[in-house]
């Protein structure tokens, strides 16, 4: 399992146009992420990490090149297929947690099962078991303003993991977080990837985050560095 | 949880959904008002029957008719009854708007077979038929000035002179529904001439127009060119028209203000249109990043789209069922307030229908350009809002 690829990409390049000029994000990237992985992207601002990891989670096309995902090539896919094929693949934590405000932590955590055929019952047990998972079963009723940042952030993870996907991206998930807290939602990344086997592919500036992960992959201005 | 979270949306920020609520209730409101003032304006011709023809003097509604065409009138086919109907430009008290009504000097014994919409009691449609100064009275002044059988009534013509004209209520008749007008004071036709014939000899024996009841409404064009034809070339030519186009031809008068009136409503929506798509358009880019949330989760562009105009919608819905509500009320009050100034001043079936669609057009609309933006924003560019 360890040495299957589940994310192959291929001389991958992308730009954006900022007015008249093309700024190359991304260049000639070429890189294999192992299923069952816990990779992070490291590297300065600018130099491209974000851009490959919403490259990869498919909310963003490339300009040229190959991206394979569990095997399907993400860049022919339409915006609906694409909508359609992230819902039941990826699961999405934010550097700001990206929780609905006027939603509970148990409907935040449900939200990604309403796009799915399940139940209400199915998705009661599914959420409840989620949320035990990242320890929050005694705040299922609260609101995001009512949560801490850790909290907040352990809500996204059952979110990400509620649809049980194929990989987990996760950009900058401590960034917005206190040492403790961080450690917290490290510890549960970690236990996604070593009890779950789930990949998780994983975007940080932080020196002390990346080393939960068993790959580190350095950017710079666009370019894969040799990896650690 | 959909209907949920645009419910809970709504009241995100309480203070702005409250003020754009209120804007609402107050804009479908005055719609709802000035729709049902621009229905009162034309209430006369609304009640207006489709057997009944008026015929009056060809030259202008300011000259008289002789009394004996009633006669002649009465003998052409198809012409069931006539009545003389005169106006009699009456001053009750003084001529402040609050206490003015009309009031007529009519056939007194078959007006009333002319007009089934006035409910008469027998009794007292025979108390007035006997007394020469017997007058009639509408359900709407007898409350507003609170006249009860056998008050007499004082009043003064510009018209036809002669001091204190003295009527005694012999009746009050009751409206046969909500569109019947009831503002007006019948009395003997005959004692306006008998006095005529004593003081003005040479005004007497004439009538200002005939109410003239025809069996067949279908009729009426060819009853009305008959009646034309026998007085023309005549010294008072006729014009016989329907009572619609007679009552019209006030209205249009006075068209341009019912036309300003009107406009203004419309105004009034698309103001508050202008009001709810600014909030919903502000609401938007403030969920930008809520909304590219759900899309990287892998939600369609239409469930945000949804979002939006759903949520513009219910605001719309809240304001707009309040508004409507509040109209029949405010639309009491108003009538109160305006005393007879719309003897037919009620909230039409019609006037709701076009609040509801208002309201529905407002949301429906104040919705879809936010909506279509936010849900064409790309999903990396939505989530830079967030933080």
């Amino acid at each position: 399992m360890a040495d299957r690829p589940i994310v192959s990409i291929t001389h991958l390049t992308k730009s954006y146009r900022r007015g008249d000029q093309v700024v190359e994000v991304l260049r000639d990237i070429t890189l294999s992420i192992p299923e069952g992985d816990f990779i992070a992207l490291m590297g300065p601002s600018g130099s491209g990490k974000s851009t490959l990891l919403n490259l990869i989670a498919g909310i963003d096309k490339p300009d040229t090149g190959e991206l394979l995902v569990g095997g399907e090539d993400i860049t022919r896919l339409g915006e609906a297929d694409l909508a359609d094929w992230r819902a039941s693949n990826v699961g999405f934590i934010f550097q700001f947690y990206n929780l609905m405000p006027v939603l509970d932590a148990f409907e935040n955590v449900e939200l990604p099962l309403l796009l799915t055929s399940l139940g209400k019952r199915d998705r009661r047990e599914r959420v409840e078991t989620a949320l035990a998972l990242v320890g929050l079963s005694d705040r299922m009723d609260h609101h995001p303003n009512e949560l801490s940042g850790g909290q907040q952030q352990r809500v996204a993870i059952a979110r990400a993991l509620i649809t049980d996907p194929t990989i987990i991206v996760a950009d900058e998930p401590t960034g917005d977080l206190d040492r403790k807290s961080a450690e917290e939602v490290l510890g549960l990344l970690r236990r996604l990837n070593s009890e779950m086997g789930k990949t998780i592919i994983m975007v940080s500036h932080d020196g002390h985050a990346v080393q939960s992960a068993r790959h580190v992959t350095h950017l710079e201005k666009g370019e894969l560095m040799p990896c650690t | 949880m959909y209907l949920k979270l645009i419910f809970k949306n709504i009241f995100r920020h309480k203070l702005r959904s409250i003020l754009t609520i209120v804007g609402l209730v107050v804009a479908i409101l005055a719609f709802g008002l000035l729709q049902t003032v621009v229905h009162a304006w034309y209430a006369g011709a609304d009640m207006a029957s489709a057997n009944r023809l008026i015929t009056r003097n060809a030259t202008s509604l300011v000259f008289s008719l002789p009394a004996y065409y009633r006669e002649r009138v009465r003998a052409i086919d198809g012409v069931t009854a006539v009545a003389i109907s005169n106006w009699f430009g009456g001053i009750y008290k003084d001529q402040s708007f609050t206490n003015f009504f009309a009031t007529f000097g009519v056939d007194h014994d078959n007006f009333f077979d002319l007009y089934p919409e006035f409910k008469v009691k027998p009794d007292e449609l025979l108390a007035f038929k006997k007394d020469r100064r017997g007058a009639m009275v509408g359900r709407l002044i007898a409350d507003q000035h609170g006249f009860k059988v056998g008050d007499v009534i004082p009043m003064t013509s510009p018209i036809y002179g002669g001091g204190t004209w003295e009527f005694t209520v012999r009746g009050i008749y009751e409206p046969k529904d909500e569109t019947t007008v009831t503002r007006q004071l019948y009395f003997h036709w005959d004692y306006i001439n008998e006095q005529m014939k004593k003081r003005f000899p040479r005004r007497a024996e004439f009538a200002g127009v005939f109410v003239v009841q025809i069996a067949d409404g279908a009729r009426a064009a060819e009853i009305s060119q008959a009646i034309d034809k026998e007085f023309r070339n005549s010294l008072a030519e006729s014009l016989t028209e329907t009572e619609k186009a007679f009552s019209l031809g006030f209205v249009a008068q006075t068209e341009a203000i019912v036309t300003a009136v009107r406009i203004v409503s419309f105004v009034v929506i698309v103001i508050i249109f202008a009001v709810v798509a600014n909030t919903m358009a502000m609401t938007a880019r403030e969920r930008l990043a809520e909304y590219a949330t759900l899309k990287a989760l892998g939600f369609a562009p239409i469930f945000v789209v949804g979002l939006i105009v759903g949520e513009s919608i219910m605001l719309s819905a809240l304001g707009g069922a309040i508004g409507v509500a509040l109209t029949f009320p405010v639309a009491a009050g108003f009538k109160a307030a305006m005393g007879s100034m719309f003897p037919v001043f009620y909230v039409t079936r019609e006037t709701v229908l076009m609040q509801v669609a208002a309201a529905a057009s407002v949301g429906i609309l104040a919705g879809i350009l936010p909506s279509i933006r936010a849900a064409r924003v790309r999903i990396v560019d939505g989530l830079r809002f967030a933080g």
